[in-house]
């Protein structure tokens, strides 16, 4: 069956795909995992589902999300189709 | 959001030769060469080095990772940053990821300037700068066969606030 709810809006109910990087990526044994969001949902609100996570729940501390390349307060909003990472501590050089 | 969106894309903004995070062996004296102009009294590079210790332990390996596309990115803005801040006339700046042994350069970072002082604020800025923020992550390998992922920074969700540009004094 045809996936019709994202372009016709008629659910507030959407797929993220979150990127995992370094050591959740590891951890995780994924590049990247699905979960389920909301419309009108925040960063807070995808930290909170991300720390429900079996195994990524349990290694969040200190890492940050970027949307769309750019890495966003608690507050911003999650949209369908943003490119979401979670990031964990940076260490380069 | 106070993202600086104009040195995001693919062009690097005007006096960034190259920021770019690759895969590729680096040379910092190639990139120096490429740099400068018979205005610049002062051009240097700084390489880091993969060492072959670290807290006591002997380090066989660094294994970088990145988040390639939001990197390049951000080490555009760092290096464009450099510039205004400094008065640095050019920069350089790439950031190798992979398996790197001792003494492999894991970053190279060229700046050309009229003086001194300004060539080296836009490099020591540069190092800070994306050890701060850039998405890159390193796992220690070490000589008994076991590794772990070096702990960092949380990155900032806001950019540094415009400076002026400064640094003109002579060098």
């Amino acid at each position: 069956m045809a996936d019709y709810r994202g372009s016709l809006g008629v659910t507030d109910r959407f797929e993220v795909a979150v990127r995992l990087f370094g050591q959740h990526r590891e951890l995780v044994g994924e590049s990247v995992i699905s979960v389920e969001f909301h419309a009108g949902g925040t960063v807070a609100d995808l930290r909170k589902t991300l720390a429900a996570h079996p195994v990524l729940g349990a290694a969040l501390d200190g890492a940050a999300v970027a949307l769309n390349r750019t890495y966003q307060p608690d507050d911003a909003p999650v949209r369908e189709g943003d490119e979401v990472a979670v990031i964990p501590p940076v260490a380069g050089g | 959001m106070t993202v600086a969106g104009s040195v995001r894309g693919s062009e690097p903004p005007a006096g960034v030769l190259v920021a770019e995070v690759t895969r590729d062996e680096l040379d910092g004296a190639d990139l120096l060469r490429r740099l400068g102009s018979q205005s610049d009294g002062a051009v240097l590079v700084f390489e880091g080095r993969v060492r072959d210790h670290n807290s006591g332990r002997e380090v066989v390996a660094l294994h970088y990772d990145a988040y390639r596309e939001m990197a390049d990115d951000v080490l555009r803005e760092i290096a464009s940053e450099a510039l205004q801040k400094s008065g640095a006339s050019s920069i350089g700046v790439r950031h190798r990821v992979g398996s790197l042994a001792p003494p492999c350069v894991s970053l190279v970072v060229a700046v050309a300037a009229a003086h001194r002082r300004p060539a080296y604020e836009a490099s020591s800025y540069v190092i800070e700068e994306l050890k701060r923020r850039l998405p890159l992550w390193k796992r220690e390998e070490y000589a008994d066969g076991t590794s772990r992922w070096l702990g960092g920074r949380t990155p900032p969700v806001s950019q540094p606030d415009p400076v002026p540009s400064t640094g003109r004094e002579l060098g």
